[in-house]
């Protein structure tokens, strides 16, 4: 702290290295404990899989697993589920994001506020307050098994709510939209026009990115599925998790390795440079 | 908004893209809480009254808020420390710049990856089966003989630390990059050392959003219901799981009870989402 100026440069690197170096020590330390926790339940699972056959290491549970009658079915549905609620949550998510970004912007607080009430309510409780409002007339909605899906798909719909207005919103922040309106408006074009070949085609990356993370939650989902009497994916892997030994080892890989692929998806689109 | 003077027409345009977020949200998110809320006021005979609330104090509805309370807590302030030293050693402990982008991506997985699939997992680990529990058998040490379980408090703790430290390295990774270079430099010509200066400066500027995330665990935990289910059965005797049982079947024997217990998890809730959002915006005052 005196007035020499040149020698501080060198005073900086020689004090700094030491604990630099202590500092990398540490870092190692903590994340090799951590890898350990979390890569050894997965190795031991992946473990577990490979050993359904008797003194040797194969696939057999695997086969198993994808042979069983219930698990295609199972699967499919909740594919069908997901996919139908990720294109209603866009159909709602898509015009209100623009809405309170280039229209009502007073709105916006009111907005978030209701997009993070999946936070807010616990899936057992939602489902608890849906079989409520929805498991007598006048509105039953849980007389039948097909109407019960239409509950189930407009509950995920809702819990997709946080993660698809945000996504959506970040992607229209990215983007200039109201230049964009101006100009599509000026060459003639309706609203209905707008959202769909200037908006949409704009916020790929965004809605794609909140479709799979939409996916990623919702296709194994168990509570709200468990209570609506659903016989999807969730309620079918606790199902095999209670009655079968070496599947269900088979069947966390397979769904480690689909929340792997839609994760690991969003990460390679929304790279930086590419974002939206 | 509006006023009277313009034509309805023009009104409904102007809302036309929110109407249908504000019926389908109504319809599914606050109708039927509204609907839980109102049954929770309601008397056995109607009338409003607070008797069902009074009744939380009831030993079932205690134990179970204490025992999911003390779960959420532990996991939060584990699973805070943790990922606090985890998005550290990644972004200022001096690793391998890959480790970051690969944690951030394992991270987003294993944050998504709760219910019965983890559950499963952990079961093979830890179980009566698990390969963790067979290799303390062979070096002769009997973990469950000495009255260990995955199914009761630790073990679920173990379990549910699987999806909050991935969490927190998610919320806390931006907040570390947001530590500006120029305040480490500014210590260290004042002669600061780095215990200092992360006493000082650093920690008090990341404490809000430290204590905001873990807040956000605490949440995570309380409403969690899935991964419990899978590990358990139901048999242990968290919140989430008792309204589970009260849905099946009137494990209460009192409806109004049940919707006091759900209406009580909004609460505590309402209450962690609040104050994370405080703390977080406090926290952007240095970091935004």
């Amino acid at each position: 702290m005196t007035i020499s100026a040149p020698p501080i440069p060198v005073i900086e690197t020689e004090a700094e290295q030491a604990p630099a170096k202590r500092s990398r020590f540490w870092a190692w330390v903590i994340l090799i404990i951590t890898a350990l926790y979390f890569l050894v339940p997965l190795g031991a699972t992946f473990y577990w899989s490979l050993r359904a056959e008797a003194d040797k290491l194969g696939f057999e549970a695997y086969r198993r697993l994808f042979a069983d009658s219930n698990f295609w079915p199972s699967f499919t549905e909740s594919v069908i589920n997901a996919i139908a609620a990720i294109f209603l949550s866009l159909l709602i998510i898509v015009p209100t994001a623009y809405w309170v970004t280039l229209r009502l912007p007073k709105l916006r607080p009111v907005v978030e506020f209701i997009t993070l009430l999946p936070f807010v309510i616990p899936a057992v409780v939602l489902v608890f307050a849906l079989l409520r409002l929805y498991g007598r007339p006048p509105l039953l909605l849980t007389a039948t098994y097909d109407s019960s899906r239409v509950l189930l798909v407009c509950a995920y719909t809702a819990l997709s709510f946080p993660y698809m207005f945000r996504s959506v919103d970040n992607g229209l922040r990215a983007m200039d939209v109201r230049s964009l309106t101006e100009a599509a408006q000026s060459l003639g074009a309706g609203w209905p026009t707008i959202l769909r070949r200037v908006i949409f085609p704009n916020l790929r990356v965004a809605l794609l990115s909140g479709a799979l993370l939409t996916f990623a939650i919702v296709i194994g989902e168990l509570t709200i599925a468990l209570f609506l009497a659903q016989q999807t994916f969730g309620p079918y892997m606790a199902n095999l998790t209670r009655s079968k030994v070496y599947e269900p080892s088979a069947m966390a890989i397979v769904a480690f390795a689909l929340t792997w692929a839609a994760m690991g998806t969003i990460a390679l689109i929304t790279r930086p440079g590419k974002r939206g | 908004m509006g006023g009277a003077r313009r034509p309805p027409l023009f009104q409904f345009g102007r809302w036309l893209g929110v109407v249908p977020f504000f019926v389908f949200s109504g319809l599914f998110l606050i109708g039927p809480v509204v609907v839980l809320a109102y049954r929770s006021l309601e008397g056995p005979d109607g009338g409003l009254t607070l008797d069902n609330y009074r009744e939380l104090t009831n030993p079932t509805v205690l134990a179970s808020y204490g025992l999911s309370i003390r779960i959420s807590l532990t996991t939060a302030v584990l699973g805070g420390l943790i990922g606090f030293f985890l998005a550290w050693a990644v972004s200022m402990g001096g690793l391998p710049r890959p480790f970051r982008s690969g944690l951030t991506t394992f991270s987003g997985v294993a944050s998504n990856f709760a219910g019965v699939p983890l559950a499963a997992a952990f079961i093979f680990t830890l179980g009566r089966i698990g390969a963790i529990t067979a290799l303390f058998e062979l070096i002769g040490i009997d973990i469950y003989g000495a009255g260990f379980t995955l199914y009761s408090y630790w073990g679920l703790t173990i379990v549910y630390l699987f999806f909050q430290i991935p969490l927190m390295v998610l919320v806390l990774l931006p907040a570390l990059d947001g530590l500006k270079q120029d305040w480490r430099e500014a210590a260290e010509n004042l002669g600061a050392t780095p215990r200092q200066y992360w006493r000082r400066v650093a920690l008090p500027i990341l404490l809000p959003s430290i204590l905001g995330t873990m807040i956000l665990l605490f949440g995570n935990a309380f409403g969690a219901h899935a991964t419990a289910y899978a590990l358990t059965g139901g048999l242990l005797n968290l919140a989430t799981l008792l309204i589970g049982q009260q849905i099946s079947g009137d494990v209460l024997n009192n409806p109004g009870l049940g919707y006091a217990v759900a209406m009580g998890m909004v609460f505590i809730m309402a209450l962690s989402i609040i104050l994370y959002s405080i703390l977080q915006r406090r926290s952007e005052r240095w970091l935004g």
